[in-house]
């Protein structure tokens, strides 16, 4: 199979080879008592998008690091395409990175830059010519090979970065928060450009960010970090749907979290008791005994006011309370209510003609559905 | 309060513009009173004495250029240090000068690069600490520390004792009042002003230029040629510069240390003083002031002022 692709590379000669699969496995890292990766194991298919999501202080750059060699783990193997590669330097790696600041050389020209990987190879000058402007094509910087990187804009910077990382035709291309430094409006736009580049090239892509929208947009998979830890790795939909912690539930998204404990397990759901609320349903989930205090999360989106008519569905949870706070945000109304224990919940309606209004002390009442809350 | 607004609103444009004009040039006026104080005891203190100093050259004993013929002159001779030094004496003196600033400062890259760059790669705080080793002598009189390797390189001095001592040398070996003792005692004073302009640039190098040039494919051998000698350069410039011209004016040092044929500018400029030649003396030390600014020149035309003084980020 390799050999297969670097054949069809050598004959058509073009930017672009499937990507490689990258397996962590149960990596650690410590700096002295300090734990910055604690017993990450993942597996990465080949072609891949696949984000590292995470607050400063998860481990989520270090773990990135080990994969590009500038830190050596404590514990643990990563392998790339079977070959394990945790003790190999960086510049025998052949791995793609695009880094936060883009780190261009500032002595040198853009092409200058781009040829400098192939250099590195040993490529003739021909070769290099033809593939350094191959590459700028690709990233949209036709002819800009004699400017130095200090007379391009950030957004210029960042599609240079890119097209040296990818010039010399890495399997694993890795990006270290590398739309961190620019507005939002040509973040969101360049989001799109990598993801295409990306369906494009079929590189894998490991890509680190605190930006959960940004992971949610681009990626196949998300991997959540917190602690050193990942907390749960899956598509986009499923961390958003089926969050399996408290903090995967906080940190994609916004969500309301309700204090409960266990009353029974029916089979197909579970049956919560919550003060001053009474019974709630979510679904089923493994490890819960009854009596065991847990929390039911739900999203603000998922939330529906509704009227006092009888006859509501048995698959909704339903609960009364006061409307404690609206915010206007648009497309849709905010609104905090307060429940009966004191418990808050967050709720969004579309601001659409026929949804019914409220204000502050209105009296409202709320439902969703069973399948659209968890336990965590 | 919208009274003053109206006011001034209903004030003619020109007189506007006049008074905001008023305010910018006070703004300026106050840049040139904080230079002031320094200004006026430098022009006092130091423009004027090396003004008067450098007329010399010209007028004494009488008006003209004779100070200036010796230099050009061949075949004649001079009495100093109880020797006859052979005709193109002077030339010869400004040869030795340049040889040794050179020589120094070659040395002093060679030995201050490696530590600027342990320096600027360390952390700060632990920078910080070996800094101070650095700044000691830095802080430590010339005069203290030349006569320091005196005492070292003495015929009873440390060095020959042990040598001696440990059998290697039967009798002392002269190591004071040589050449290689003026390279010794010039490299160790100019040392810090070699790796202070070196660690300054090689600080605000980005590390993860080095970083991305290992994960492009270079060996540590080509990140080092290729990234960080580059964009060090600028320091190394500024370091060298700085040395080069310190040394051309050493004085105490070579005088300590050296041996008879070891003669500096600014020896042969104090040995015409002291003998009341004010007129040579003078014109000596036009022709060092010149030959320090040529060089400077050089250095910034060729690297550019804000590339030699500059950061490697710039």
């Amino acid at each position: 199979m390799t050999d297969m692709d670097q054949a069809t590379y050598a004959v058509s000669g073009a930017i672009g080879s499937l990507g490689a699969r990258v397996i962590f496995d149960r990596i650690e890292k410590r700096y002295g008592s300090v734990v910055a990766v604690d017993d990450v194991s993942l597996d990465i298919s080949p072609g891949e998008f696949i984000t590292l999501l995470g607050p400063s202080g998860s481990g989520k750059t270090t773990t990135l690091m080990m994969l590009a060699g500038f830190e050596i783990p404590t514990a643990g193997e990563i392998y790339v395409d079977e070959d394990p590669i945790a003790a190999v330097p960086p510049y025998r790696r052949n791995i793609g990175m695009v880094f936060q600041n883009y780190a261009l050389f500032p002595h040198m020209t853009v092409g200058e830059n781009i040829a400098f990987p192939l250099q590195m190879r040993k490529m003739s000058k021909a070769e290099i010519t033809r593939q350094s402007g191959e590459v700028l094509d690709l990233v949209g910087l036709p002819g800009y090979e004699g400017r130095y990187p200090r007379q391009l804009s950030g957004g210029q910077q960042q599609r240079v970065a890119v097209a040296r990382a990818l010039v010399f035709n890495p399997r694993v291309l890795l990006m270290d928060e590398p739309l961190g430094a620019l507005d939002k409006q040509l973040r969101e736009h360049l989001q799109l450009e990598i993801k295409a580049l990306h369906e494009q090239l079929g590189v894998t892509i490991i890509y680190v960010t605190h930006d959960q929208e940004e992971a949610l947009v681009m990626s196949d998979r998300i991997a959540v970090m917190n602690n050193g830890r990942i907390e749960q790795c899956g598509r986009p939909t499923e961390l958003y749907d089926e969050p399996s912690t408290r903090f995967v539930a906080t940190f994609i998204g916004e969500s309301n979290f309700i204090d409960a404990v266990v009353e029974r397990l029916d089979g197909t759901a579970v049956c919560v008791e919550a003060p001053g609320l009474g019974e709630l349903r979510a679904p089923m989930r493994s490890g819960l005994t009854a009596g065991a205090p847990v929390m039911l999360t739900v999203r603000p989106e998922k939330i529906v006011a509704v009227g006092d008519e009888n006859g509501m569905a048995a698959d909704m949870n339903v609960v009364t309370g006061t409307v404690d706070d609206v915010v206007f945000v648009g497309e849709m109304r905010r609104y905090v209510v307060v429940l009966p224990g004191a418990q808050r919940l967050v709720l969004k309606a579309q601001n659409r003609r026929g949804v019914q209004g409220f204000a502050r002390g209105d009296p409202i009442r709320v439902c969703w559905n069973v399948d659209d809350c968890r336990i965590v | 309060m919208t009274t003053v607004t109206s006011e001034i609103a209903q004030a003619p444009r020109a007189a506007q513009m006049a008074r905001f004009a008023r305010l910018r040039r006070l703004e300026q006026w106050r840049y040139v009173l904080l230079l002031l104080p320094a200004l006026v005891f430098l022009i006092a203190f130091y423009g004027y004495p090396v003004a008067a100093m450098l007329t010399r050259s010209f007028s004494e004993p009488g008006w003209g250029l004779q100070n200036f013929e010796p230099l050009l002159q061949a075949r004649s001779a001079l009495d100093a240090f109880g020797l006859s030094i052979p005709m193109n004496a002077y030339i010869r003196v400004f040869g030795i000068t340049l040889q040794i600033a050179l020589i120094v400062t070659v040395f002093t890259l060679l030995l201050g690069y490696p530590v600027a760059y342990a320096l600027s790669s360390v952390s700060p705080a632990r920078a910080n600490l070996l800094m101070i080793l650095v700044l000691i002598p830095f802080w430590t009189s010339i005069l203290v520390r030349s006569y320091a390797w005196m005492v070292l390189l003495g015929q009873e001095g440390i060095i020959n004792q042990a040598l001696i001592a440990t059998g290697v040398l039967a009798a002392p070996m002269q190591l004071l009042n040589t050449r290689l003792a003026v390279y010794t005692g010039m490299i160790h004073i100019l040392l810090p002003f070699m790796i202070l302009p070196l660690y300054a640039v090689m600080r605000g190098i980005d590390r993860n230029l080095l970083r991305a040039a290992g994960n492009l494919g270079a060996a540590p051998s080509a990140v080092f040629l290729r990234i960080f000698l580059p964009l060090s350069l600028p320091g190394v410039a500024a370091g060298c510069l700085l040395v080069f011209i310190l040394g051309l004016g050493f004085y105490i040092t070579p005088a300590l240390l050296g041996g008879q044929r070891d003669v500096m500018i600014s020896m042969l400029i104090q040995q015409q003083i002291s003998q009341l030649n004010w007129g040579f003396g003078a014109a000596l030390a036009l022709v060092l002031l010149l030959m320090a600014l040529a060089i400077y020149l050089l250095f910034t035309r060729l690297l550019g002022v804000e590339r030699v003084f500059g950061s490697a980020r710039a």
